[in-house]
């Protein structure tokens, strides 16, 4: 048997004899992963949790179990910890690392040892951030966006969350560099951009957001840290400051940042829809080359998040003009992964489950964003549970949803086993309609004024929130129900080969399942694309030195 | 070298050998990072340069007037300076690559005292505002007083960028310092010159955002009056 990455490691600094500590220092890119993933993980589950509390709560209108003020910061730490630690970083950071540099042919990222350095910073500013729970006067109460100028004026420990997004945007920048010096250094020969996994192609126009997008909320967090203890006046109406150029530089970053979410997400859609389908990709360069542009138009529709902020009114208009534009890309990549599956082999395993899952979900998120990028209808439903359910349908129903798509896609990969697929499929079914039932009645209750983030609410909308509250005991039950399918899968699931789902990417050609250390013994001369099928089966062979033998 | 790193061989289907580029050794992909990595700074203070602007569009005439107050005879000896340690850093580079091990460590020593002399002249800059009662959290800057808003914000701002370039100056010279370390441990030489020519382009980075704070901040207002002092 050989020695798997689970065996042997390189370390950061020295070669430590304990495995706890070989775990500490691993600058193996797969292990690295592994690691973000676990932390991640549980940092979800408390930001379900606290969602949960929340829906406990809207129950019933009129106060129950917490009061407004922890309501405001059960919001905020929800946000915090699913955008900044979670959803932000995750795809990226998990995937990116572990399939990434597997898929080009790779041995490793570019700098290995600013991998490792960049998962400790996560991890401080995971600390930091959470710390503020014990520390100071309780958590922050301003929501995810820290908005000027109650940012500026609250009492609570506003510093360490603006501290810890600033850290974790470091992070985030340094994961972003590391993965485009990889991708373009690191291709194994033959392999043009062209003929890059699609997967690839999404970290790729990701980490440019990353690297172009999160400097700019990191200095607006520093500006807002200098505002709120040095009194410099930039944010400050009472010192001739103006508070919506804080909304200005914040989402200069954060709307980018969603589609730094969703892009790599779509390219694990683009690995899977073709593999299940047995079918070459439908339109591989539009689906590329839309990664790209959703990213670049991605940075010029910030202003559609400041309709009700003041806002000029020619400005508005061409925001809102440029919001529409990036439905082009986004349709175009739609219509490519639909007519993949035409006349296809379809092979419903529980990853092209999710997949499909997420073409409604997302759909539905996708759509309604359109609306409300519209100036007349944005400002009736702006900060209503519309637009909490359009987010949450487009990044749960989006993003996390092809994140577990991903999860069991590629966990045959990752541990060398299979998870128990009827048990999987079940839970997709749980999660899929526990979703739908705990945010579609959001769109209703938004729709007729329910507000966002408010703790209390008129009688009549007590209906969508009892609906919501049945939603979300279905989803919760089924992320466990998803979870232990997969622990209990990579404690004892069967030992499956190196190619379990006959795929034809390169992180599907090692020579051992789990894989090595060092990835491929032999690097492959890559002069076929990506997804070959020919009726139904893979065109590309290898033998075990990685020389073709078709 | 410990161990000479060997790439790796892939072979096509004609038998032909290609190089693979292993992550070990990559000197473009070493610069293509710091590259990058520049990047982010441009972009970090490209924002706060957003803001100034803005800020200097709402409030033109208060902006002059402060500006005009700057010490522009610092100012200006600090930028020759940069300027000066800018060429001391890259003329180093050269003669490392040249092979001149100890002509490149003199460089980087005079570009080190160099970075430590813009400093000592910003802190007296500094000192002197104060005791105009021009600081954060002090005299003029505080919530009550009377001083314009725009000053206010052109003093808020010019702390706060002109500190955060002197951070990076401080980073700079830690950065240096560790170079020559690597240098005397012959881990920095004529033939793996890597990270002396990263810290060159950061210094070039540094001196140049500096090349953009100082028209900003002394020049604009030089024309209303004043030489220097408050």
């Amino acid at each position: 048997m050989s020695k798997t990455y689970f065996d042997e490691t390189h370390c950061a600094i020295g070669h430590p004899k304990s495995t706890f500590m070989q775990w500490m220092l691993t600058i193996d890119h797969k292990r690295i992963g592994i690691m973000y993933a676990a932390v991640m993980f549980t940092f979800f589950f408390v930001a379900v949790a606290t969602a949960f509390l929340m829906r406990l709560e809207l129950f019933a209108p009129g106060q129950q179990y917490i009061d407004g003020n922890t309501f405001n910061q059960a919001f905020t730490l929800h946000g915090v910890i699913m955008i900044f630690l979670f959803i932000v970083p995750g795809i990226p950071a998990i995937f990116g690392n572990i399939v990434m540099p597997l898929m080009i042919g790779a041995k490793d990222v570019s700098f290995p040892r600013l991998n490792w350095f960049t998962f400790w910073l996560y991890i401080l500013g995971c600390i930091i951030a959470v710390s503020s729970l014990w520390v100071g006067n309780g958590f922050a109460d301003t929501g995810w966006t820290f908005y000027a100028p109650y940012s500026i004026n609250t009492n609570t420990n506003v510093i360490f969350t603006l501290v810890a997004a600033f850290i974790l945007g470091m992070a985030s920048i340094l994961t972003g560099l590391n993965f485009l010096v990889t991708i373009h250094r690191l291709r194994a020969p033959g392999m043009t951009f062209f003929k890059m996994p699609l997967f690839v192609w999404g970290i790729y126009a990701t980490a440019w957001i990353q690297l172009l997008a999160t400097p700019v909320v990191g200095i607006t967090l520093v500006l807002a840290i200098m505002e709120k203890y040095f009194g410099i006046g930039i944010f400050d109406p009472a010192k001739g400051g103006d508070p919506v150029l804080f909304e200005h530089l914040f989402w200069i970053y954060s709307h980018p940042a969603v589609y730094l979410m969703i892009l790599p997400a779509f390219g694990i859609m683009s690995e899977i829809i073709p593999v299940f389908s047995r079918r070459e990709i439908f339109g591989y360069r539009t689906i590329a080359l839309s990664s790209a542009s959703i990213a670049g138009i991605g940075y010029l529709v910030w202003g559609h998040h400041l309709y009700t902020s003041g806002m000029a009114d020619i400005a508005k208009t061409v925001f809102s003009f440029l919001t529409f534009f990036v439905a082009i890309p986004t349709g175009i990549k739609f219509y490519d992964w639909i007519a993949t599956m035409y006349k296809g082999k379809i092979v419903l395993a529980t990853p092209m489950l999710w997949a499909l899952g997420t073409i409604i979900t997302f759909a539905i998120g996708g759509l309604t964003g359109v609306t409300i990028a519209m100036i007349g209808v944005d400002i009736h439903l702006q900060d209503t549970y519309y637009t909490v359910a359009h987010f949450h349908y487009a990044m749960l129903g989006g993003v996390v949803f092809l994140l577990f798509a991903g999860m069991h896609y590629w966990f045959p990969l990752v541990t060398g086993r299979m998870y128990n697929e009827s048990h999987a499929k079940v839970a997709f079914y749980l999660n899929f309609i526990g979703f739908n039932l705990l945010w579609f009645p959001m769109f209703i209750a938004g729709y007729l004024g329910m507000p966002r983030r408010y703790f209390d609410y008129l009688p009549e909308f007590q209906i969508y929130h009892q609906a919501s509250f049945v939603g979300a005991v279905i989803f919760i039950t089924g992320l466990i129900y998803m979870f232990y399918v997969l622990i209990q899968g990579w404690r004892k699931g069967p030992k499956v080969g190196v190619n379990p789902w006959r795929a034809t990417t390169l992180e599907w050609h090692l020579p051992s399942s789990p894989p090595p250390l060092e990835n491929h013994s032999k690097v492959p001369y890559v002069d076929f694309d990506p997804y070959e099928y020919h009726h139904g089966e893979p065109v590309v062979k290898f033998d075990e030195n990685m020389r073709r033998i078709d | 070298m410990a161990h000479a790193y060997v790439p790796e061989i892939a072979v096509d289907r004609e038998g032909n050998e290609h190089v693979v580029q292993g992550w070990q050794d990559d000197f473009y992909g070493g610069k293509l990072g710091f590259w990058l990595f520049m990047l982010t700074e441009v972009m970090m203070f490209g924002g706060m340069f957003l803001a100034l602007a803005y800020y200097n569009t709402l409030h033109p005439q208060e902006f002059l007037e402060a500006s005009a107050s700057l010490n522009r005879l610092l100012g200006g000896t600090n930028t020759v300076i940069l300027l000066v340690s800018a060429l001391t850093m890259g003329l180093g580079l050269l003669k490392m690559r040249a092979g001149d091990v100890k002509g490149a460590k003199l460089m980087i020593w005079a570009t080190i005292l160099l970075a430590v002399i813009f400093l000592v002249i910003k802190g007296f800059e500094w000192t002197a505002e104060y005791d105009h009662g021009i600081f954060l959290m002090h005299g003029q800057m505080l919530p009550e007083s009377t001083m314009a808003f725009g000053k206010k914000l052109f003093f808020g701002m010019y702390f706060t960028m002109t500190g955060l370039h002197g951070f990076h100056i401080i980073i700079g010279i830690g950065l240096m310092l560790w170079l020559l370390k690597r240098i005397n441990a012959n881990k920095v030489n004529p033939h793996h010159y890597i990270l002396y020519f990263n810290i060159a382009l950061y210094w070039d980075i540094v001196h140049l955002i500096w090349v953009f704070v100082f028209p900003y901040y002394y020049m604009i207002g030089a024309a209303t009056g004043g030489t220097s002092g408050h």
